[in-house]
């Protein structure tokens, strides 16, 4: 994707090349500059924002500082956080395998709930723009604190998942205070806005040649091979941009942990998602060394996660010719 | 019969999957009593006392908040078109020395977690006296006028990509300069993908939690889903009701986003990774 400038290298015949050169080597100044120009509230922000506040926090990774006294008088600790993140703190890797497990079970059943749906609108049909527009509506609020605190108070004692489960004689309990439910319950709520995969998946699927689905009905091909042996591969490049792009915001949730909890992680840090560990070490707790030690494991992690999801993704991820970027 | 099954199956998944939305919006007219006693859909009764008693329920009126989070939407929508447009014309039409590598760099900050340089963040503009100063929405507002929402540079040099070169060459065969291109021939034809940025910066800042839970100490400097949280810390029963009418409340904003915009929205934003 990332292209070189393309460089006129090879010289128009009617122009003398001398004269040529000149003008070409002063619009190419001229463009150089309009390009730092036009980048430069970028590049401010790059280097302001982003690049030095990174470098910042990689040196108070080493150190015990914390707002409540001036960066000078934090002192240098070595690798006494990471060495307390990694073996002394055991809510650390609770933290982890809480956003693991979450991120293992809620991203699969998305992306799961997304292709099934898709598929179902996949056919030419009255309403489905409707029907597209009602399954995204959650993913456009399902982020927010105020779907969260639904999600909380449905999934109480007294909520409306119990008395829908009471029709069956079922007696369902606080879910969203119990440990063993509460992570299933903050799943729910990602797996509740499936609506993003979906509509990539059905911009996928009208992709997919109807041709192939009629030579192989004309073998003899029952639905299931169809699905397995053309949908499957076909969506395969849509598959695993969703699967990126889900693992990736997976990792990162935290309004819906930090409102189904109250900013605890509970019940007994069964909800506790690595960025509200993060959060309540940087700003509860005000350890912020600690929490820059955090921050760059987290990092580090979901690096290193891209980078497996990316060289794995060559051994399944069929690109046919019409499709390749 | 398969068709009606297919749309029968759609049905059930659709009212399954708005039900939470429905339930919101019938328990927040109930009253008090009818929040314990029925848990259905429908109100036998409908109430706005939730509404009045929401709005008044802390010592700012909760539409200070929302007044509070609609400027920070606002400027960030100004600051992020600005900004990214001017990022994404440089990166994705200009050709300079250097290019390639910003660009790479660009690409690089997408996948970077925001998470990761929240502290960072906080203690640079707690130096400058942002945090809690004058006016505390600064450390919230700067970075989107410095082009940081890698997503939308990237969304705008995809666009502009699409813009036929021959238009530029034509107008510099004029004699336009690079400012002259941008300002006669790039802006005025990128006005879709401006749109798509202003749209998604407004709804995504006006759900945004974090960063403003963060950086908001003040009551009366809170954003909506900052003060939302204040109703969870009271446990009380009577204050279900107001909690549900003021979430109501908050998501009436997107709402309306959607219903007007609801083609591009669902595929203007998610498609625009795959193709280009």
């Amino acid at each position: 994707m990332a292209q070189m400038p393309v460089r006129p290298t090879a010289p128009v015949p009617p122009v003398p090349a001398a004269h040529r050169r000149g003008r070409v080597a002063r619009r190419r100044g001229r463009e150089d500059l309009a390009g730092y120009v036009f980048l430069s509230p970028w590049l401010l922000g790059l280097l302001g924002i982003t690049a030095i506040p990174m470098l910042i926090s990689l040196y108070l990774s080493f150190t015990d500082y914390s707002p409540l006294i001036p960066v000078t008088e934090s002192n240098w600790v070595g690798l006494e956080n990471y060495r307390r993140m990694f073996t002394a703190d055991p809510q650390y890797w609770h933290a982890v395998r809480v956003t693991v497990t979450f991120a293992l079970v809620a991203v699969p059943l998305k992306l799961a709930a997304a292709l099934g749906v898709a598929m179902l609108l996949n056919k030419a049909m009255r309403g489905i723009s409707a029907f597209r527009g009602l399954f995204y509506l959650p993913s456009l609020l399902g982020g927010s604190v105020a779907v969260a605190i639904v999600w909380r108070s449905m999934f109480n004692a007294d909520g409306a998942v119990n008395s829908f489960l009471s029709l069956f004689g079922i007696k369902g309990q606080a879910w969203v205070n119990d440990p063993t439910w509460a992570l299933p319950t903050l799943m729910l709520l990602a797996i509740w806005q499936f609506g993003a995969p979906m509509v990539i998946f059905l911009a996928g699927l009208k992709q997919v040649p109807i041709e192939l689905y009629e030579a192989a009905s004309v073998d003899g091909a029952s639905a299931w091979r169809k699905f397995a042996h053309i949908t499957l591969p076909m969506l395969s490049p849509v598959i695993f941009f969703n699967l990126v792009l889900e693992t990736i915001h997976g990792f990162q949730g935290f309004t819906s942990a930090f409102v189904l909890s109250n900013g605890t992680g509970g019940p007994v840090d069964s909800t506790l998602m690595y960025t509200l560990r993060l959060y309540n070490a940087g700003f509860v707790e005000l350890n912020m060394g600690y929490a820059s030690a955090m921050a760059w494991v987290f990092l580090l992690v979901v690096g290193a996660i891209t980078v497996v999801l990316f060289s794995t993704g060559r051994f399944w991820v069929h690109y046919s010719d019409s499709e390749e970027k | 019969m398969r068709s009606k099954l297919r749309l029968l199956a759609l049905v059930v998944i659709v009212a399954v999957v708005l039900y939470p939305l429905f339930w919101m919006i019938g328990t927040s007219f109930k009253s008090p009593t009818e929040i314990t006693s029925n848990i259905g859909l429908i109100p036998t009764e409908f109430t706005p006392g939730n509404f009045t008693e929401g709005w008044h329920k802390f010592d700012v009126l909760f539409g200070r908040f929302f007044v509070n989070s609609a400027m920070v939407a606002i400027l960030t929508v100004i600051g992020n078109t600005l900004s990214c447009l001017l990022a994404a014309y440089a990166l994705g039409r200009l050709r300079f020395r250097g290019r390639g590598v910003w660009f790479a760099i660009m690409i690089g900050t997408l996948l970077l977690p925001g998470h990761v340089l929240i502290i960072p963040q906080y203690i640079l503009f707690r130096t400058l006296g942002w945090v809690g100063g004058e006016f505390p929405y600064l450390p919230l507002l700067v970075p989107h006028f410095l082009a940081t929402e890698a997503f939308f540079v990237f969304l705008m040099v995809q666009f502009m990509r699409g813009i036929p070169r021959e238009l530029d060459e034509a107008a510099v065969i004029d004699g336009a300069s690079p400012y002259g291109v941008f300002r006669h021939v790039v802006l005025p034809l990128s006005r879709p993908a401006l749109v798509t940025t202003a749209i998604f910066s407004f709804i995504w800042t006006w759900n945004d939690f974090f960063r403003q839970l963060v950086y908001l100490s003040d009551l009366k400097d809170y954003t909506a889903p900052v003060a939302l949280t204040l109703f969870i810390d009271s446990t009380s029963e009577s204050s279900v009701g107001p909690m549900f009418a003021m979430s109501l409340l908050s998501l009436v904003p997107v709402f309306l986003f959607f219903v007007a915009f609801q083609r591009l929205l669902v595929e203007g934003i998610n498609t625009s990774g795959l193709k280009g």
